[in-house]
């Protein structure tokens, strides 16, 4: 008696259990929400210089690739730090621990490497490099993104990406360790 | 003998002991000239100033160095006579530790002024003249803010003021700084309120002052007789009681609406330093270029007031005052929302209000323990938040979260980190969520700049390229048209027609 | 010469404190309980004093042993005093003479489920104590309303220092300790016969506490004692427990005045069970209760209300753990509907209307 009740119990619940699960399956591709909209919005958020740091062909198809969740949203070194959570958020995602980030970088061309051969200045995505044949180039601070296409294409290895320098206007404060400093 | 109102005391914020006094009671020191002094461009709310001095250049006391960029700065001027020796950086008195630029000069010790040009009488001249001169003398907010005092007169006269409230309370413990000069100077301070009337075209002066200072409201009270114009009004000795907001519904009664300023709603508020400046300037013709600042704390052996010029380092104060032992903390500013110095090369500003050498028992540290939810942080608060449900969210980065709890009003007094008995870091949360966030609003604008550049980069290759298809097609047209007006010439070469066509 | 040398991480403001540290909290609530305790230990004899150091040495021992799983600091965690006040507040709502392995389960379970593994102090959703009760209550139903009639220290029949120690771990027949029944089972238990009150025979409960109960039920007066010097030192605020009392008090009035022979009368309720022990040091506890002060009065009412409901019309004869557990569920809704009016913006959050004040001055 006490084994047939056994088996009624666990085949009821089990086969519950199974239909239930199929059915929500079944929902969630159904009932799936269209996301066309949802290129247009995250291509918004994308810085738009089409570096192509994230790997993808260009903002766009990073934005694809966000919306059909073939990437997460750290995908962009151009966006940095900060658009990362504004992603996550549009995203609907929940984002784990920051991690570190170092901030924004920018180029930065050393002087005394720079033979004023022209390579940089045609690669910047934003146009954000000043210079002429044999002069010494410069990179914009506000202009660069730093996306890295210069200093890959450097001959000389002229071209650095630092972090950009802090003013006393843009410093932050830290955040305070969590209380469980206790740990 | 004028009826005095005074009103109850609230129950927000918190009441920490005073610490003012033996401080407050001593009489004012001007501590000997030192050799070198340092200073920054930007010493005020907005852009920095343009040195327009070179090194090697001798200045007099109260000469222009450096003029104001925009409209958001103020002058800086020479605090004492000798020579720019040159414009370098130094420390920031800031906790970052972060360098900024500053004009360094050595002082002959003479202490030779420029000329003068005050005018015989102040209140002959126009509000636009007064405000202008004010700005010239490069007075800045002395209250701690430093927001240009002319900007702020010039916005009150704008917006048709009729009353000026003049914040005497000095809430913060330890300071007497204003304390000080209420109690010396009364006459002047209130020259320079009935200036500030002047200036801003506003009928009447209220003059707020904390309770624990008997002999300053007495002073005032006596200097402020043959003024109908001007009142002495007694506030609650509380912290933040010297909050704008706090002060302006203490003496008028209302509630000042979060995004409203007290020049909406006719008011404006100045502090008794910066009035003392004022008259400063237009009676003698003297620049903002000293002022009184409270040297005070445990581990200072001779606390008081002291009369320095701008630019001094702070490591020579305390050289000339000494310190009985080595502080837990240096403070510039009072204890509540003061900075901590990073170290003690670091020179006195205009927004310099005290230096504090705390002990470590005055510091009261203890290391920060998880939350309790006691709300005691809720209870305490001037503006009615709630930190620890603020600091929660930041903690868990979640800023918009901390926003919608009002984040913006939080006015970072430090009253709920004085409470708390977890000691928690909350304003320092409060804090880096504030810069997160101003960050986050600056990528955003780079990012929207990035963007705009590349499409002005993508539109510019575009044009070039068609450029070029145009002149290529232009080119091929003029090939064409030579070829068919300039026929075949006669060629001996037998190969010549093979080549002909070979270039065709 | 300055000493002053660079520090190393910037410093935040405000560089002085004024309040006191959380280890002074817990202390305080702890002597405020002590007459109260005291009093048990005195009518209940050794028995009762041995529970009480079981369970609060299993609530420590379970932090303690939670926190090294954890990777944390396990002294500095225990510095606090929060895991001894759970387990104090644990012992006082057990029966006087529980098995020892009551009070043992008990406190492991309020520290470890009840506690650390939210997160630890101040990420709890309940009441660890409270909870710790409820679970011992349904797993373990006979022992934890096995009451017993008061035997005092020292009088005859009283079980000495070692003959507590015995009958708590071993259990024992030997003593001549009349079982008993709370006020509030024993007249629910008579419902159940189909006696009424005025059948019963129910009197007022004794002010002073000599009746049968848990640890915490007996001395009303002098949990209440404790209560209001708790009030006084600001350790505690007057919403929750007025709200709760009264929320016990005002349907038990009502109700009583409708048909006395059903409804115990509002003192006895108050009187009664864990009521003021739950108003004053259960539901006070400040994690699991909303931050505000209409939220707590909100809050304790909802207790009061609900142990007055499970009271009368539960199968439990004890309603406050079960109460103060369902409030707690409540209090982040509460948190989140009712908020302080920040300064300069309207209920919504939207700013205010400026409204022009007088020129005339200070009138006002």
């Amino acid at each position: 008696m006490i084994t047939l009740d056994l088996m009624t119990a666990i085949l009821s619940l089990t086969g519950l259990g199974l239909i239930l699960g199929l059915g929500l399956g079944l929902a969630a591709r159904v009932f799936a929400v269209a996301e066309e909209g949802q290129v247009s919005a995250l291509l918004a958020l994308l810085p738009g210089t089409n570096c192509g740091q994230c790997g993808f062909a260009g903002c766009l198809g990073a934005a694809e690739a966000l919306a059909s969740g073939r990437a997460g949203p750290r995908l962009c070194p151009a966006g940095g730090a900060t658009l990362v959570p504004l992603l996550a958020k549009h995203l609907g995602l929940e984002l784990e621990d920051a991690g570190h980030d170092e901030g924004p970088r920018i180029a930065v061309i050393k002087e005394s490497l720079c033979t004023g051969c022209c390579r940089c200045l045609k690669v910047c995505t934003t146009d954000g490099i000043v210079g002429a044949a044999k002069q010494i180039h410069v990179v914009l601070r506000e202009a660069c993104m730093g996306c890295g296409a210069c200093a890959e294409r450097c001959p000389t290895g002229a071209i650095q990406l630092e972090p950009m320098p802090v003013s006393l206007q843009h410093w932050i404060w830290p955040k305070p360790k969590p209380e469980l400093a206790l740990r | 003998m004028r009826l005095r109102k005074v009103f109850p005391s609230p129950r927000w914020g918190v009441h920490p002991p005073d610490r003012k006094r033996p401080a407050a009671d001593l009489p004012l020191r001007v501590l000997p000239l030192p050799e070198r002094l340092f200073v920054p461009l930007q010493q005020h709310i907005g852009t920095p100033a343009r040195p327009i001095v070179r090194a090697g250049q001798r200045v007099l006391k109260g000469q222009l160095l450096a003029e104001p960029q925009g409209t958001l700065s103020a002058a800086i001027h020479a605090p004492s006579s000798g020579q720019v020796l040159t414009i370098g950086e130094v420390t920031a008195p800031h906790p970052s530790a972060l360098p900024i630029p500053a004009i360094v000069i050595a002082c002959d010790g003479e202490e030779r002024w420029i000329e003068s040009d005050a005018p015989s009488d102040p209140f002959d001249l126009t509000p636009e003249e007064i405000n202008r001169r004010i700005a010239a003398a490069g007075i800045v907010g002395l209250g701690g803010a430093t927001f240009p005092a002319a900007l702020k007169l010039g916005l009150g006269y704008r917006a048709g003021i009729h009353t000026l409230l003049i914040n005497g309370s000095e809430c913060e413990p330890y300071l007497s700084c204003d304390d000080r000069l209420m109690r010396d100077k009364p006459e002047a301070i209130l020259d320079g309120v009935r200036l500030m009337l002047q200036a801003t075209g506003a009928r009447q002066a209220l003059i707020g002052i904390e309770s624990n200072k008997p002999e300053a409201i007495a002073a005032m009270e006596q200097a402020a007789q043959p003024y109908p114009e001007l009142r002495v009004r007694i506030l609650p000795a509380r912290y933040p009681m010297g909050s704008e907001r706090h002060l302006f519904a203490k003496l008028t009664g209302t509630e000042l609406p979060a995004d409203c300023r007290t020049t909406d709603l006719g008011v404006l508020v100045h502090n008794v330093a910066t009035a003392y400046a004022v008259h400063q300037a237009l009676r003698l013709g003297h620049p903002l270029v000293e002022r009184i600042l409270t040297l005070n704390g445990g581990a200072i052996a001779n606390p008081g007031n002291v009369r320095v010029p701008i630019g001094t380092l702070v490591e020579t104060l305390l050289e000339m005052d000494e310190l009985n032992e080595t502080p837990a903390r240096l403070i510039m500013g009072g204890p509540m929302m003061g900075q901590s110095l990073p170290h003690a090369r670091v020179p006195v500003v205009k927004g310099t209000s005290g230096l504090l050498a705390l002990t470590a028992a005055e510091t009261a540290f203890g290391t920060p323990r998880p939350c309790i939810r006691c709300a005691s942080c809720a209870r305490a608060c001037p503006m009615n938040l709630l930190p620890m449900e603020m600091a929660a969210r930041i903690g868990a980065d979640d800023l918009d979260g901390a926003v919608e709890l009002g984040l913006k009003d939080c006015l970072a007094c430090g009253c709920c980190a004085y409470v708390c008995p977890a000691h928690l870091p909350l304003v320092q949360s409060f804090n880096h969520a504030k810069g997160a966030l101003a960050a986050r609003e600056r990528a955003r604008l780079r990012t929207e700049s990035a963007r705009r550049l590349a499409a002005a980069r993508a539109e510019r290759l575009e044009r070039e390229a068609r450029e070029r298809a145009e002149a290529a097609a232009r080119r091929k047209t003029e090939r064409a048209l030579r070829a068919t007006k300039d026929p075949t010439p006669t060629i001996t070469d037998p190969s010549a027609p093979e080549r002909q066509a070979e270039v065709v | 010469m300055s000493q002053f040398s660079l520090v190393s991480a910037p410093l935040a403001a405000p560089h002085t404190h004024g309040g006191e540290g959380v280890g002074t909290i817990m202390r305080k609530v702890m002597l405020a309980l002590t007459p109260a305790t005291l009093f048990a230990f005195w009518l209940y004899g050794w028995p009762a004093v041995h529970l009480w150091w079981i369970t609060v040495l299993a609530s420590v021992l379970g932090e303690g042993l939670a926190v090294r799983a954890m990777g944390g600091r396990v002294w500095a965690t225990l510095g606090d005093g929060s895991a001894i006040l759970t387990g104090w507040i644990l012992a006082l709502s057990l029966p006087p003479w529980a098995p020892w392995w009551i009070g043992a389960s008990g406190g492991l379970f309020a520290t470890i489920l009840g506690k650390q593994v939210f997160g630890g102090l101040g990420c709890n959703l309940f009441n660890p104590a409270m909870i710790a009760r409820v679970a011992l209550l349904i797993s373990f139903p006979v022992h934890m309303t096995q009451m017993v009639e008061p035997l005092p220290l020292g009088s005859t029949g009283a079980p000495d220092f070692v003959a507590g120690l015995r009958l708590i771990f071993f259990g024992g027949p030997e003593f001549d300790a009349v079982s008993s029944a709370t006020l509030l089972s024993h007249t629910k238990a008579e419902f159940s016969r189909g006696l009424d009150l005025i059948q019963q025979g129910v009197s007022l409960p004794s002010v002073l506490g000599i009746q049968a109960g848990s640890l915490g039920e007996t001395s009303a007066l002098l949990i209440a004692l404790g209560g209001v010097v708790l009030l006084g030192w600001r350790v505690i605020s007057w919403p929750i427990p007025l709200a709760m009392l009264t929320g016990l008090a005002v349907p038990a009035l009502i109700a009583h005045a409708l048909d006395p022979a059903r409804y115990l009368d509002a003192a006895t309720h108050l009187l009664s069970g864990a009521a003021v022990l739950g108003a004053f040091f259960i539901a006070t506890d400040s994690v699991t209760s909303p931050n505000t002060r209409p939220g707590q009065l909100v809050f304790g009412l909802g207790c009061g209300l609900l142990t007055w409901i499970i009271r009368t019309y539960g199968s439990y004869p004890e309603g406050v753990a079960f109460a103060v557990l369902l409030m707690n569920a409540t209090t982040p809704l509460i948190d989140r509907w009712i908020r302080p009016r920040i300064y300069g913006r309207d209920r919504r959050g939207r700013a205010l209307e400026p409204s022009h004040p007088d020129s005339k001055g200070d009138q006002r």
